[in-house]
Protein backbone atom coordinates (compact mmCIF):
# COMPACT_ATOMS: atom_id res chain seq x y z
CA UNK A 1 0.00 0.00 0.00
CA UNK A 2 1.35 2.79 -0.94
CA UNK A 3 -0.04 6.46 -0.83
CA UNK A 4 0.93 9.69 -2.71
CA UNK A 5 0.78 13.00 -1.49
CA UNK A 6 0.61 16.03 -3.43
CA UNK A 7 3.30 18.86 -1.44
CA UNK A 8 3.78 22.52 -1.53
CA UNK A 9 6.79 24.33 -1.33
CA UNK A 10 7.56 28.37 -0.21
CA UNK A 11 10.95 28.95 -1.02
CA UNK A 12 12.51 26.40 0.14
CA UNK A 13 10.49 24.49 2.91
CA UNK A 14 7.92 22.75 2.84
CA UNK A 15 4.50 23.96 3.88
CA UNK A 16 3.47 23.05 7.48
CA UNK A 17 -0.21 22.10 5.59
CA UNK A 18 1.60 19.74 3.28
CA UNK A 19 3.55 17.95 6.41
CA UNK A 20 0.48 17.61 8.05
CA UNK A 21 -0.79 15.65 5.07
CA UNK A 22 1.91 13.52 4.74
CA UNK A 23 1.28 12.77 8.65
CA UNK A 24 -1.84 11.69 7.93
CA UNK A 25 -1.05 9.32 5.06
CA UNK A 26 1.14 7.49 7.11
CA UNK A 27 -1.61 5.86 8.35
CA UNK A 28 -1.81 4.30 5.11
CA UNK A 29 1.53 3.09 4.95
CA UNK A 30 4.53 4.09 3.29
CA UNK A 31 4.31 7.55 1.72
CA UNK A 32 5.70 9.29 -1.50
CA UNK A 33 5.49 12.51 -2.09
CA UNK A 34 4.90 14.78 -5.30
CA UNK A 35 6.51 18.44 -5.61
CA UNK A 36 6.34 20.84 -8.18
CA UNK A 37 8.35 23.66 -9.11
CA UNK A 38 11.78 24.72 -8.68
CA UNK A 39 12.58 24.65 -5.11
CA UNK A 40 11.85 22.85 -1.99
CA UNK A 41 13.09 18.91 -3.23
CA UNK A 42 15.98 18.96 -0.73
CA UNK A 43 13.25 19.77 1.89
CA UNK A 44 11.03 17.20 1.04
CA UNK A 45 13.24 14.73 0.94
CA UNK A 46 14.04 15.13 4.88
CA UNK A 47 10.37 14.97 5.83
CA UNK A 48 10.04 11.72 8.31
CA UNK A 49 8.47 8.71 6.79
CA UNK A 50 8.76 9.72 3.06
CA UNK A 51 9.98 7.14 0.86
CA UNK A 52 10.66 8.97 -2.39
CA UNK A 53 10.48 12.67 -3.68
CA UNK A 54 9.16 12.92 -7.10
CA UNK A 55 9.93 16.25 -8.14
CA UNK A 56 8.63 17.88 -11.25
CA UNK A 57 10.27 20.74 -11.72
CA UNK A 58 9.48 22.44 -14.94
CA UNK A 59 5.52 21.30 -14.24
CA UNK A 60 3.65 24.59 -13.84
CA UNK A 61 1.41 25.63 -11.02
CA UNK A 62 -1.69 24.68 -13.08
CA UNK A 63 -4.45 21.98 -11.91
CA UNK A 64 -4.35 20.91 -15.76
CA UNK A 65 -0.69 19.62 -15.61
CA UNK A 66 -0.36 18.59 -12.35
CA UNK A 67 -4.07 16.72 -12.03
CA UNK A 68 -2.74 14.85 -15.65
CA UNK A 69 1.13 14.01 -14.21
CA UNK A 70 -1.18 12.42 -11.21
CA UNK A 71 -3.61 10.50 -13.01
CA UNK A 72 -0.79 8.98 -15.30
CA UNK A 73 0.71 7.77 -11.97
CA UNK A 74 -2.32 6.83 -10.48
CA UNK A 75 -1.98 3.11 -10.81
CA UNK A 76 1.26 3.03 -8.34
CA UNK A 77 -1.09 4.14 -5.80
CA UNK A 78 -4.08 3.04 -3.75
CA UNK A 79 -4.37 6.62 -1.94
CA UNK A 80 -3.84 10.08 -3.37
CA UNK A 81 -3.78 12.88 -0.76
CA UNK A 82 -2.96 16.80 -0.19
CA UNK A 83 -3.72 19.43 2.34
CA UNK A 84 -7.14 20.81 1.90
CA UNK A 85 -5.64 24.51 0.83
CA UNK A 86 -6.58 26.11 -2.06
CA UNK A 87 -3.58 24.59 -3.81
CA UNK A 88 -4.81 20.91 -2.97
CA UNK A 89 -8.22 21.51 -3.24
CA UNK A 90 -8.18 22.92 -7.28
CA UNK A 91 -5.92 19.89 -8.22
CA UNK A 92 -7.62 16.87 -6.19
CA UNK A 93 -11.00 16.82 -6.95
CA UNK A 94 -9.72 16.86 -10.75
CA UNK A 95 -7.60 14.18 -9.93
CA UNK A 96 -10.39 12.25 -9.41
CA UNK A 97 -12.33 13.02 -12.49
CA UNK A 98 -9.71 11.51 -14.30
CA UNK A 99 -9.75 8.56 -12.46
CA UNK A 100 -13.63 8.25 -12.37
CA UNK A 101 -13.16 8.59 -8.71
CA UNK A 102 -15.46 9.85 -6.04
CA UNK A 103 -12.87 12.37 -3.88
CA UNK A 104 -13.59 13.12 -0.25
CA UNK A 105 -12.84 16.40 0.60
CA UNK A 106 -11.76 18.18 3.95
CA UNK A 107 -11.42 14.95 6.13
CA UNK A 108 -10.86 15.64 9.51
CA UNK A 109 -10.64 12.15 10.44
CA UNK A 110 -9.14 9.02 9.44
CA UNK A 111 -10.92 5.60 10.39
CA UNK A 112 -9.50 3.28 8.46
CA UNK A 113 -7.81 2.91 4.82
CA UNK A 114 -11.14 3.23 3.32
CA UNK A 115 -13.23 5.01 6.16
CA UNK A 116 -13.52 8.98 6.98
CA UNK A 117 -14.60 11.80 8.77
CA UNK A 118 -16.01 15.21 7.06
CA UNK A 119 -17.52 18.01 8.16
CA UNK A 120 -21.10 19.16 6.09
CA UNK A 121 -23.07 21.80 6.28
CA UNK A 122 -20.62 24.42 7.78
CA UNK A 123 -19.66 22.28 10.29
CA UNK A 124 -23.24 21.60 11.99
CA UNK A 125 -22.60 17.75 11.11
CA UNK A 126 -20.04 15.30 10.54
CA UNK A 127 -20.44 12.67 8.05
CA UNK A 128 -18.35 9.21 8.28
CA UNK A 129 -18.07 7.70 4.65
CA UNK A 130 -16.72 4.50 3.41
CA UNK A 131 -15.14 4.87 0.01
CA UNK A 132 -16.00 2.13 -2.61
CA UNK A 133 -13.16 2.91 -5.36
CA UNK A 134 -10.07 1.15 -6.20
CA UNK A 135 -8.12 4.79 -5.52
CA UNK A 136 -8.78 6.92 -2.43
CA UNK A 137 -8.38 10.50 -3.71
CA UNK A 138 -8.58 12.87 0.14
CA UNK A 139 -7.77 16.76 1.09
CA UNK A 140 -6.93 16.77 4.55
CA UNK A 141 -7.25 19.59 7.30
CA UNK A 142 -3.91 20.65 8.26
CA UNK A 143 -5.65 21.82 11.70
CA UNK A 144 -6.74 18.32 12.68
CA UNK A 145 -3.72 16.16 11.78
CA UNK A 146 0.43 16.88 13.23
CA UNK A 147 2.92 17.63 10.95
CA UNK A 148 5.44 15.04 10.15
CA UNK A 149 8.88 16.09 11.86
CA UNK A 150 12.34 16.80 9.24
CA UNK A 151 14.95 14.85 9.74
CA UNK A 152 18.41 14.39 8.65
CA UNK A 153 18.91 10.31 9.31
CA UNK A 154 18.45 9.32 5.91
CA UNK A 155 17.26 11.55 3.19
CA UNK A 156 14.61 9.82 0.81
CA UNK A 157 15.73 9.61 -3.14
CA UNK A 158 14.44 12.18 -4.82
CA UNK A 159 13.49 11.30 -8.69
CA UNK A 160 13.09 13.69 -10.79
CA UNK A 161 9.84 13.24 -13.19
CA UNK A 162 7.97 15.23 -15.93
CA UNK A 163 4.86 15.17 -17.19
CA UNK A 164 4.59 13.59 -20.90
CA UNK A 165 0.64 14.08 -21.61
CA UNK A 166 -1.36 16.92 -23.48
CA UNK A 167 -3.46 18.76 -21.20
CA UNK A 168 -6.17 21.73 -22.32
CA UNK A 169 -4.48 24.88 -22.99
CA UNK A 170 -4.11 26.98 -19.63
CA UNK A 171 -1.26 29.53 -18.93
CA UNK A 172 -0.36 30.70 -15.85
CA UNK A 173 -0.08 34.36 -15.97
CA UNK A 174 0.81 34.67 -12.22
CA UNK A 175 0.48 35.48 -8.76
CA UNK A 176 -0.01 38.55 -6.49
CA UNK A 177 1.26 37.62 -3.21
CA UNK A 178 0.01 39.57 -0.08
CA UNK A 179 3.41 40.52 1.76
CA UNK A 180 3.06 39.98 5.18
CA UNK A 181 5.48 39.31 8.29
CA UNK A 182 3.66 37.83 10.22
CA UNK A 183 3.10 33.98 10.86
CA UNK A 184 0.77 31.76 8.49
CA UNK A 185 -2.84 31.92 8.96
CA UNK A 186 -3.36 27.84 9.47
CA UNK A 187 -0.08 27.45 11.00
CA UNK A 188 -0.07 30.38 14.07
CA UNK A 189 -0.05 29.42 17.41
CA UNK A 190 -1.82 32.01 18.51
CA UNK A 191 -4.52 34.28 15.75
CA UNK A 192 -7.09 37.25 16.45
CA UNK A 193 -10.20 37.93 13.83
CA UNK A 194 -11.48 41.43 13.50
CA UNK A 195 -15.15 41.57 11.84
CA UNK A 196 -17.33 44.09 10.99
CA UNK A 197 -17.29 45.44 14.54
CA UNK A 198 -13.91 47.51 13.59
CA UNK A 199 -16.08 49.62 11.44
CA UNK A 200 -13.05 50.59 8.70
CA UNK A 201 -9.95 49.34 6.93
CA UNK A 202 -8.10 52.16 8.98
CA UNK A 203 -9.38 50.82 12.33
CA UNK A 204 -9.02 47.29 11.55
CA UNK A 205 -5.20 47.75 12.52
CA UNK A 206 -5.88 48.31 15.52
CA UNK A 207 -5.50 44.63 15.81
CA UNK A 208 -1.74 44.58 14.37
CA UNK A 209 -0.36 45.78 17.64
CA UNK A 210 -2.21 43.37 19.78
CA UNK A 211 -1.04 40.99 16.77
CA UNK A 212 2.70 41.43 17.42
CA UNK A 213 2.50 41.32 21.33
CA UNK A 214 1.58 38.04 20.40
CA UNK A 215 3.37 36.67 17.62
CA UNK A 216 -0.09 36.31 16.48
CA UNK A 217 -1.50 35.95 12.40
CA UNK A 218 -4.80 38.39 11.60
CA UNK A 219 -7.60 37.06 10.40
CA UNK A 220 -10.92 38.16 9.39
CA UNK A 221 -15.02 37.52 9.16
CA UNK A 222 -16.26 37.47 5.63
CA UNK A 223 -17.93 40.59 6.30
CA UNK A 224 -14.94 42.42 7.06
CA UNK A 225 -13.29 40.96 4.13
CA UNK A 226 -16.25 42.25 2.24
CA UNK A 227 -15.95 45.48 3.27
CA UNK A 228 -12.59 45.77 2.40
CA UNK A 229 -11.26 46.25 5.64
CA UNK A 230 -8.90 43.15 5.16
CA UNK A 231 -7.91 41.06 1.59
CA UNK A 232 -9.78 37.52 1.07
CA UNK A 233 -6.91 35.52 2.10
CA UNK A 234 -7.94 36.72 5.58
CA UNK A 235 -11.21 35.16 5.80
CA UNK A 236 -11.90 32.49 8.41
CA UNK A 237 -14.97 30.37 7.87
CA UNK A 238 -16.71 27.75 5.89
CA UNK A 239 -15.40 28.99 2.84
CA UNK A 240 -12.09 31.01 3.84
CA UNK A 241 -9.49 29.37 5.72
CA UNK A 242 -9.82 26.34 8.35
CA UNK A 243 -7.70 27.16 11.76
CA UNK A 244 -7.61 26.04 15.21
CA UNK A 245 -4.71 27.39 17.02
CA UNK A 246 -3.59 27.70 20.61
CA UNK A 247 -5.85 30.98 21.09
CA UNK A 248 -8.11 32.30 18.98
CA UNK A 249 -9.00 36.32 19.34
CA UNK A 250 -12.09 36.75 18.06
CA UNK A 251 -13.22 41.01 17.83
CA UNK A 252 -15.91 42.72 17.00
CA UNK A 253 -17.60 39.28 14.64
CA UNK A 254 -20.53 38.12 15.73
CA UNK A 255 -19.78 34.35 15.39
CA UNK A 256 -22.17 33.26 12.51
CA UNK A 257 -22.20 29.77 12.06
CA UNK A 258 -19.88 29.77 8.53
CA UNK A 259 -17.27 31.67 10.99
CA UNK A 260 -17.42 29.28 13.54
CA UNK A 261 -17.02 26.59 10.92
CA UNK A 262 -13.64 28.19 10.39
CA UNK A 263 -12.30 28.54 14.07
CA UNK A 264 -14.30 26.55 16.42
CA UNK A 265 -12.06 23.74 17.48
CA UNK A 266 -9.73 26.34 18.49
CA UNK A 267 -8.48 25.27 21.72
CA UNK A 268 -8.68 28.39 23.65
CA UNK A 269 -11.24 30.71 22.24
CA UNK A 270 -11.35 34.73 23.51
CA UNK A 271 -14.21 36.99 22.28
CA UNK A 272 -14.48 40.99 22.40
CA UNK A 273 -17.96 42.19 21.66
CA UNK A 274 -20.27 44.65 22.87
CA UNK A 275 -23.36 42.46 22.41
CA UNK A 276 -23.52 40.11 25.19
CA UNK A 277 -25.96 38.09 23.51
CA UNK A 278 -24.02 37.40 20.46
CA UNK A 279 -23.60 33.82 19.47
CA UNK A 280 -19.44 34.02 19.62
CA UNK A 281 -19.87 34.02 23.35
CA UNK A 282 -21.72 30.81 23.54
CA UNK A 283 -17.93 29.11 22.12
CA UNK A 284 -15.73 31.35 24.18
CA UNK A 285 -13.67 30.25 26.76
CA UNK A 286 -13.29 33.57 27.40
CA UNK A 287 -15.97 36.39 26.94
CA UNK A 288 -15.41 39.79 27.66
CA UNK A 289 -18.34 42.61 26.89
CA UNK A 290 -17.41 45.58 26.03
CA UNK A 291 -16.22 47.86 23.32
CA UNK A 292 -13.71 47.36 20.81
CA UNK A 293 -11.98 50.46 20.93
CA UNK A 294 -11.65 50.70 24.60
CA UNK A 295 -10.42 47.03 25.14
CA UNK A 296 -7.87 46.79 22.08
CA UNK A 297 -5.48 49.82 23.35
CA UNK A 298 -5.93 48.24 26.78
CA UNK A 299 -4.98 44.53 25.60
CA UNK A 300 -2.08 46.03 23.84
CA UNK A 301 -1.02 47.93 27.45
CA UNK A 302 -1.93 45.12 29.38
CA UNK A 303 0.32 42.64 27.65
CA UNK A 304 3.24 44.99 26.87
CA UNK A 305 3.58 44.92 31.07
CA UNK B 1 -21.43 32.37 -27.02
CA UNK B 2 -23.51 30.35 -24.91
CA UNK B 3 -23.14 29.75 -21.17
CA UNK B 4 -24.32 26.83 -19.18
CA UNK B 5 -25.07 27.32 -15.36
CA UNK B 6 -25.55 24.59 -13.09
CA UNK B 7 -27.37 25.30 -9.78
CA UNK B 8 -27.94 23.29 -6.82
CA UNK B 9 -31.13 23.16 -4.78
CA UNK B 10 -29.83 23.79 -0.85
CA UNK B 11 -31.33 23.91 2.91
CA UNK B 12 -31.28 27.78 2.98
CA UNK B 13 -27.84 29.27 4.45
CA UNK B 14 -29.83 30.75 7.50
CA UNK B 15 -31.52 27.33 9.09
CA UNK B 16 -29.52 25.79 11.11
CA UNK B 17 -29.26 21.81 10.24
CA UNK B 18 -30.74 18.98 12.36
CA UNK B 19 -29.45 15.11 11.90
CA UNK B 20 -32.13 12.67 12.04
CA UNK B 21 -32.62 10.79 14.92
CA UNK B 22 -31.08 7.81 13.11
CA UNK B 23 -27.67 9.30 12.16
CA UNK B 24 -28.63 8.76 8.77
CA UNK B 25 -28.49 12.26 7.21
CA UNK B 26 -29.52 15.92 8.09
CA UNK B 27 -33.11 16.43 8.20
CA UNK B 28 -34.32 18.18 4.71
CA UNK B 29 -38.16 17.75 5.46
CA UNK B 30 -40.21 21.00 5.54
CA UNK B 31 -36.95 23.12 5.86
CA UNK B 32 -36.49 26.39 3.77
CA UNK B 33 -34.55 25.42 0.86
CA UNK B 34 -32.55 28.06 -1.57
CA UNK B 35 -30.34 28.08 -4.82
CA UNK B 36 -26.73 27.42 -3.45
CA UNK B 37 -25.21 31.02 -2.93
CA UNK B 38 -22.21 30.60 -4.90
CA UNK B 39 -24.31 29.21 -7.89
CA UNK B 40 -26.31 32.72 -7.02
CA UNK B 41 -22.95 34.21 -7.90
CA UNK B 42 -22.68 32.01 -10.93
CA UNK B 43 -25.72 33.15 -12.45
CA UNK B 44 -24.88 37.29 -11.83
CA UNK B 45 -21.94 36.30 -13.83
CA UNK B 46 -23.22 35.09 -16.69
CA UNK B 47 -25.94 37.42 -16.88
CA UNK B 48 -23.27 40.20 -16.49
CA UNK B 49 -20.80 38.59 -19.21
CA UNK B 50 -24.26 38.53 -21.51
CA UNK B 51 -24.91 42.70 -20.70
CA UNK B 52 -21.27 43.05 -22.07
CA UNK B 53 -21.62 41.45 -24.89
CA UNK B 54 -19.62 38.21 -24.28
CA UNK B 55 -22.15 36.03 -24.19
CA UNK B 56 -25.82 35.18 -25.91
CA UNK B 57 -27.80 32.79 -24.00
CA UNK B 58 -27.67 31.38 -20.24
CA UNK B 59 -29.02 28.15 -19.75
CA UNK B 60 -29.24 26.84 -16.00
CA UNK B 61 -29.66 23.38 -15.21
CA UNK B 62 -30.29 21.42 -11.94
CA UNK B 63 -30.28 17.79 -11.36
CA UNK B 64 -32.25 16.73 -8.58
CA UNK B 65 -35.97 16.42 -7.29
CA UNK B 66 -39.12 17.90 -9.13
CA UNK B 67 -39.08 20.21 -5.67
CA UNK B 68 -35.64 22.39 -7.66
CA UNK B 69 -37.80 23.79 -10.26
CA UNK B 70 -38.14 27.16 -8.46
CA UNK B 71 -34.02 27.40 -8.10
CA UNK B 72 -34.22 27.58 -12.56
CA UNK B 73 -37.28 29.64 -12.04
CA UNK B 74 -35.32 32.11 -10.16
CA UNK B 75 -32.03 32.21 -12.08
CA UNK B 76 -34.24 32.68 -14.99
CA UNK B 77 -36.06 35.84 -13.06
CA UNK B 78 -32.09 36.75 -12.51
CA UNK B 79 -31.62 36.83 -16.08
CA UNK B 80 -30.99 33.15 -17.31
CA UNK B 81 -32.68 32.38 -20.67
CA UNK B 82 -34.17 28.60 -20.02
CA UNK B 83 -33.65 25.92 -17.57
CA UNK B 84 -33.30 22.35 -17.76
CA UNK B 85 -34.25 20.42 -14.51
CA UNK B 86 -32.10 16.61 -14.65
CA UNK B 87 -35.15 14.81 -12.48
CA UNK B 88 -33.69 12.21 -9.60
CA UNK B 89 -35.23 11.32 -6.10
CA UNK B 90 -31.40 9.96 -5.83
CA UNK B 91 -28.82 11.44 -3.64
CA UNK B 92 -26.13 12.12 -5.63
CA UNK B 93 -22.01 12.77 -5.49
CA UNK B 94 -20.26 15.58 -7.49
CA UNK B 95 -18.87 12.64 -9.79
CA UNK B 96 -22.34 11.53 -10.49
CA UNK B 97 -23.54 15.11 -10.72
CA UNK B 98 -20.87 15.59 -13.31
CA UNK B 99 -21.25 13.17 -15.13
CA UNK B 100 -24.96 13.79 -15.62
CA UNK B 101 -24.15 17.97 -16.65
CA UNK B 102 -21.10 16.53 -19.14
CA UNK B 103 -24.60 14.77 -21.15
CA UNK B 104 -25.98 18.28 -20.80
CA UNK B 105 -23.08 19.93 -21.88
CA UNK B 106 -22.46 17.64 -24.51
CA UNK B 107 -25.67 18.57 -26.16
CA UNK B 108 -26.08 22.02 -25.17
CA UNK B 109 -22.26 22.87 -26.37
CA UNK B 110 -21.60 26.28 -24.53
CA UNK B 111 -18.25 28.31 -24.79
CA UNK B 112 -18.41 28.77 -21.17
CA UNK B 113 -19.44 26.45 -17.90
CA UNK B 114 -19.89 29.50 -15.02
CA UNK B 115 -20.64 26.99 -11.58
CA UNK B 116 -20.57 27.74 -7.32
CA UNK B 117 -17.15 26.48 -5.85
CA UNK B 118 -18.88 24.95 -3.42
CA UNK B 119 -22.28 23.32 -2.26
CA UNK B 120 -23.10 24.56 1.21
CA UNK B 121 -25.07 21.35 2.33
CA UNK B 122 -21.90 18.70 1.47
CA UNK B 123 -19.34 21.47 1.32
CA UNK B 124 -17.52 18.89 -1.09
CA UNK B 125 -16.11 21.74 -3.71
CA UNK B 126 -15.43 19.35 -6.12
CA UNK B 127 -18.13 19.09 -8.81
CA UNK B 128 -16.40 21.95 -10.67
CA UNK B 129 -12.69 20.09 -11.28
CA UNK B 130 -14.60 16.97 -11.53
CA UNK B 131 -16.60 18.03 -15.06
CA UNK B 132 -13.52 20.13 -16.00
CA UNK B 133 -11.48 16.90 -15.96
CA UNK B 134 -13.68 14.92 -18.07
CA UNK B 135 -14.81 17.29 -20.30
CA UNK B 136 -10.88 17.87 -20.55
CA UNK B 137 -11.62 21.52 -20.60
CA UNK B 138 -9.00 23.92 -18.26
CA UNK B 139 -10.97 25.24 -15.38
CA UNK B 140 -10.48 28.85 -13.36
CA UNK B 141 -11.89 27.77 -9.71
CA UNK B 142 -12.32 29.86 -7.21
CA UNK B 143 -12.69 33.30 -8.95
CA UNK B 144 -12.92 36.78 -7.81
CA UNK B 145 -12.92 38.37 -10.94
CA UNK B 146 -13.28 37.39 -14.60
CA UNK B 147 -12.82 38.86 -18.49
CA UNK B 148 -13.30 37.38 -22.15
CA UNK B 149 -11.66 38.27 -25.06
CA UNK B 150 -10.49 36.62 -28.19
CA UNK B 151 -11.37 33.42 -26.99
CA UNK B 152 -9.76 33.22 -23.92
CA UNK B 153 -10.94 33.89 -20.44
CA UNK B 154 -8.71 35.20 -18.41
CA UNK B 155 -9.48 34.55 -14.41
CA UNK B 156 -8.01 35.58 -11.14
CA UNK B 157 -8.45 32.99 -8.28
CA UNK B 158 -8.59 33.19 -4.67
CA UNK B 159 -5.13 30.81 -4.08
CA UNK B 160 -3.62 30.30 -0.52
CA UNK B 161 -1.03 33.86 -0.29
CA UNK B 162 -3.03 35.80 -2.90
CA UNK B 163 -4.58 36.61 -5.94
CA UNK B 164 -3.31 34.27 -8.52
CA UNK B 165 -4.20 34.70 -12.60
CA UNK B 166 -4.66 32.08 -15.01
CA UNK B 167 -5.59 32.48 -19.28
CA UNK B 168 -7.85 29.69 -19.96
CA UNK B 169 -8.64 28.69 -23.62
CA UNK B 170 -12.41 28.56 -23.96
CA UNK B 171 -14.33 26.62 -23.79
CA UNK B 172 -13.71 25.91 -20.03
CA UNK B 173 -15.21 25.81 -16.80
CA UNK B 174 -14.92 28.41 -13.71
CA UNK B 175 -16.05 28.41 -10.09
CA UNK B 176 -17.03 31.20 -8.29
CA UNK B 177 -15.53 32.67 -4.97
CA UNK B 178 -17.91 34.76 -2.69
CA UNK B 179 -16.10 38.35 -4.23
CA UNK B 180 -16.78 37.52 -8.09
CA UNK B 181 -19.78 40.05 -7.57
CA UNK B 182 -22.98 40.54 -5.64
CA UNK B 183 -26.28 39.15 -7.02
CA UNK B 184 -29.21 40.77 -8.21
CA UNK B 185 -32.45 40.46 -6.63
CA UNK B 186 -35.05 39.35 -8.95
CA UNK B 187 -37.59 41.78 -9.43
CA UNK B 188 -41.33 41.28 -9.53
CA UNK B 189 -41.52 41.98 -13.49
CA UNK B 190 -38.88 39.74 -13.65
CA UNK B 191 -40.51 36.85 -11.65
CA UNK B 192 -43.12 37.40 -13.67
CA UNK B 193 -41.62 36.95 -16.71
CA UNK B 194 -39.40 33.89 -15.70
CA UNK B 195 -42.53 31.93 -15.18
CA UNK B 196 -43.29 31.99 -19.13
CA UNK B 197 -39.52 31.25 -19.90
CA UNK B 198 -38.94 27.25 -21.16
CA UNK B 199 -37.95 24.44 -18.68
CA UNK B 200 -37.03 21.31 -19.83
CA UNK B 201 -37.54 18.32 -17.72
CA UNK B 202 -35.03 15.05 -18.47
CA UNK B 203 -35.20 11.70 -16.51
CA UNK B 204 -31.58 11.08 -15.34
CA UNK B 205 -32.10 7.78 -15.88
CA UNK B 206 -32.79 8.58 -19.62
CA UNK B 207 -29.03 9.57 -20.07
CA UNK B 208 -27.18 6.54 -19.50
CA UNK B 209 -24.90 7.92 -17.11
CA UNK B 210 -23.93 5.37 -14.20
CA UNK B 211 -24.94 7.61 -11.10
CA UNK B 212 -24.68 4.91 -8.31
CA UNK B 213 -22.80 5.94 -5.06
CA UNK B 214 -19.50 5.75 -4.53
CA UNK B 215 -18.85 6.74 -0.33
CA UNK B 216 -21.61 4.73 1.95
CA UNK B 217 -22.50 7.01 4.62
CA UNK B 218 -21.78 5.21 7.72
CA UNK B 219 -23.43 8.00 9.81
CA UNK B 220 -23.66 11.42 10.32
CA UNK B 221 -24.17 13.01 13.84
CA UNK B 222 -23.94 16.21 15.47
CA UNK B 223 -20.28 17.16 16.39
CA UNK B 224 -19.06 17.66 19.82
CA UNK B 225 -21.02 21.07 21.32
CA UNK B 226 -18.48 23.05 22.65
CA UNK B 227 -19.02 24.80 25.95
CA UNK B 228 -19.74 28.10 26.86
CA UNK B 229 -17.02 29.24 29.26
CA UNK B 230 -17.06 32.38 31.24
CA UNK B 231 -17.38 35.42 31.21
CA UNK B 232 -14.37 38.30 32.69
CA UNK B 233 -15.27 41.54 33.42
CA UNK B 234 -12.08 43.29 32.44
CA UNK B 235 -8.98 42.94 30.37
CA UNK B 236 -6.83 42.87 33.36
CA UNK B 237 -8.64 39.81 34.48
CA UNK B 238 -9.06 38.24 30.57
CA UNK B 239 -5.05 38.47 30.65
CA UNK B 240 -4.87 37.15 33.96
CA UNK B 241 -6.51 33.95 32.90
CA UNK B 242 -4.65 32.98 29.81
CA UNK B 243 -1.61 33.76 31.24
CA UNK B 244 -2.36 31.48 34.61
CA UNK B 245 -5.32 29.60 33.83
CA UNK B 246 -5.33 28.71 29.95
CA UNK B 247 -1.46 29.12 29.67
CA UNK B 248 -1.45 30.04 26.32
CA UNK B 249 0.07 33.49 27.09
C1 LIG C 1 -22.24 30.86 1.51
C2 LIG C 1 -21.74 31.69 2.64
C3 LIG C 1 -20.47 31.48 3.08
C4 LIG C 1 -19.95 32.24 4.12
N1 LIG C 1 -18.68 32.00 4.52
C5 LIG C 1 -18.18 32.72 5.55
C6 LIG C 1 -16.84 32.50 6.03
O1 LIG C 1 -16.09 31.66 5.50
N2 LIG C 1 -16.40 33.26 7.06
C7 LIG C 1 -17.18 34.21 7.67
O2 LIG C 1 -16.71 34.88 8.60
N3 LIG C 1 -18.43 34.45 7.24
C8 LIG C 1 -18.94 33.73 6.18
N4 LIG C 1 -20.21 34.01 5.76
C9 LIG C 1 -20.91 35.20 6.29
C10 LIG C 1 -21.58 34.99 7.65
O3 LIG C 1 -22.87 34.45 7.44
C11 LIG C 1 -21.72 36.36 8.37
O4 LIG C 1 -22.44 37.25 7.56
C12 LIG C 1 -20.38 37.02 8.72
O5 LIG C 1 -19.52 36.08 9.34
C13 LIG C 1 -20.61 38.22 9.63
O6 LIG C 1 -19.39 38.90 9.88
P1 LIG C 1 -19.19 39.73 11.22
O7 LIG C 1 -19.35 38.83 12.38
O8 LIG C 1 -17.90 40.45 11.09
O9 LIG C 1 -20.33 40.81 11.12
P2 LIG C 1 -21.63 41.00 12.01
O10 LIG C 1 -22.45 39.78 12.05
O11 LIG C 1 -22.25 42.27 11.55
O12 LIG C 1 -21.05 41.19 13.48
C14 LIG C 1 -20.41 42.35 13.93
C15 LIG C 1 -20.28 42.22 15.43
O13 LIG C 1 -19.49 43.28 15.94
C16 LIG C 1 -20.02 43.68 17.18
N5 LIG C 1 -19.58 45.06 17.40
C17 LIG C 1 -19.91 46.16 16.69
N6 LIG C 1 -19.29 47.24 17.17
C18 LIG C 1 -18.55 46.83 18.21
C19 LIG C 1 -17.68 47.48 19.13
N7 LIG C 1 -17.43 48.79 19.06
N8 LIG C 1 -17.08 46.75 20.08
C20 LIG C 1 -17.31 45.41 20.18
N9 LIG C 1 -18.12 44.74 19.33
C21 LIG C 1 -18.73 45.44 18.36
C22 LIG C 1 -21.51 43.54 17.04
O14 LIG C 1 -22.13 43.36 18.31
C23 LIG C 1 -21.60 42.28 16.16
O15 LIG C 1 -21.75 41.10 16.96
C24 LIG C 1 -20.75 33.24 4.72
C25 LIG C 1 -22.05 33.43 4.30
C26 LIG C 1 -22.55 32.67 3.26
C27 LIG C 1 -23.95 32.89 2.81
N1 LIG D 1 -27.34 18.61 -8.11
C1 LIG D 1 -26.72 19.62 -8.72
N2 LIG D 1 -27.30 20.25 -9.78
C2 LIG D 1 -26.69 21.26 -10.42
N3 LIG D 1 -25.49 21.73 -10.05
C3 LIG D 1 -24.86 21.15 -9.03
C4 LIG D 1 -25.43 20.08 -8.30
N4 LIG D 1 -24.55 19.72 -7.34
C5 LIG D 1 -23.50 20.53 -7.44
N5 LIG D 1 -23.67 21.41 -8.46
C6 LIG D 1 -22.76 22.49 -8.88
O1 LIG D 1 -21.45 22.20 -8.39
C7 LIG D 1 -21.01 23.23 -7.49
C8 LIG D 1 -20.10 22.64 -6.45
O2 LIG D 1 -20.77 21.68 -5.68
P1 LIG D 1 -19.99 20.66 -4.70
O3 LIG D 1 -18.86 20.09 -5.49
O4 LIG D 1 -21.02 19.64 -4.32
O5 LIG D 1 -19.51 21.46 -3.52
C9 LIG D 1 -22.29 23.87 -7.00
O6 LIG D 1 -22.05 25.20 -6.57
C10 LIG D 1 -23.17 23.82 -8.26
O7 LIG D 1 -22.83 24.85 -9.17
Amino acid sequence: MTTLVLIEAEGAAIKKASLSAVAAARAFGAVDVLLIGAHGAQEAARIEGVTRVLHADSTPHLAESIAALIADRASDYDHIVSAATAYGKNVLPRVAGLLDVQPITEVVEIIDANTFVRPIYAGSALSTVRSRDAIKVLTVRNANFDAASLSDAAPAPVEAISAAVEVPDAEYVGIELTHSDRPELESARVVISGGRGLKDAANFKLLEPVADKLGAAIGASRAAVDAGFAPNEMQVGQTGKIVAPELYIAVGLSGAIQHLAGMKDSRVIVAVNMDPEAPIFSVADYGLVGDLFEVLPQLKAELGA
Amino acid sequence: MKIVVPVKRVVDYNIKPRVKADNSGVDTQGVKMSMNPFDEIAVEEAVRLREKGAASEIVVVTIGVAEAQPVLRTAMAMGADRGILVQTDADLEPLAVAKLLKVIIDRENPGLVVMGKQAIDDDMNATGQILAARLNWPQGTFASSVAVEDGRITVVREADGGLETVRLALPAVVTTDLRLNEPRYATMPNIMKAKKKPLETIAADTLGVDIAPRLEVVSVVEPPVRQAGIKVSSVAELVGKLRDEAKVI
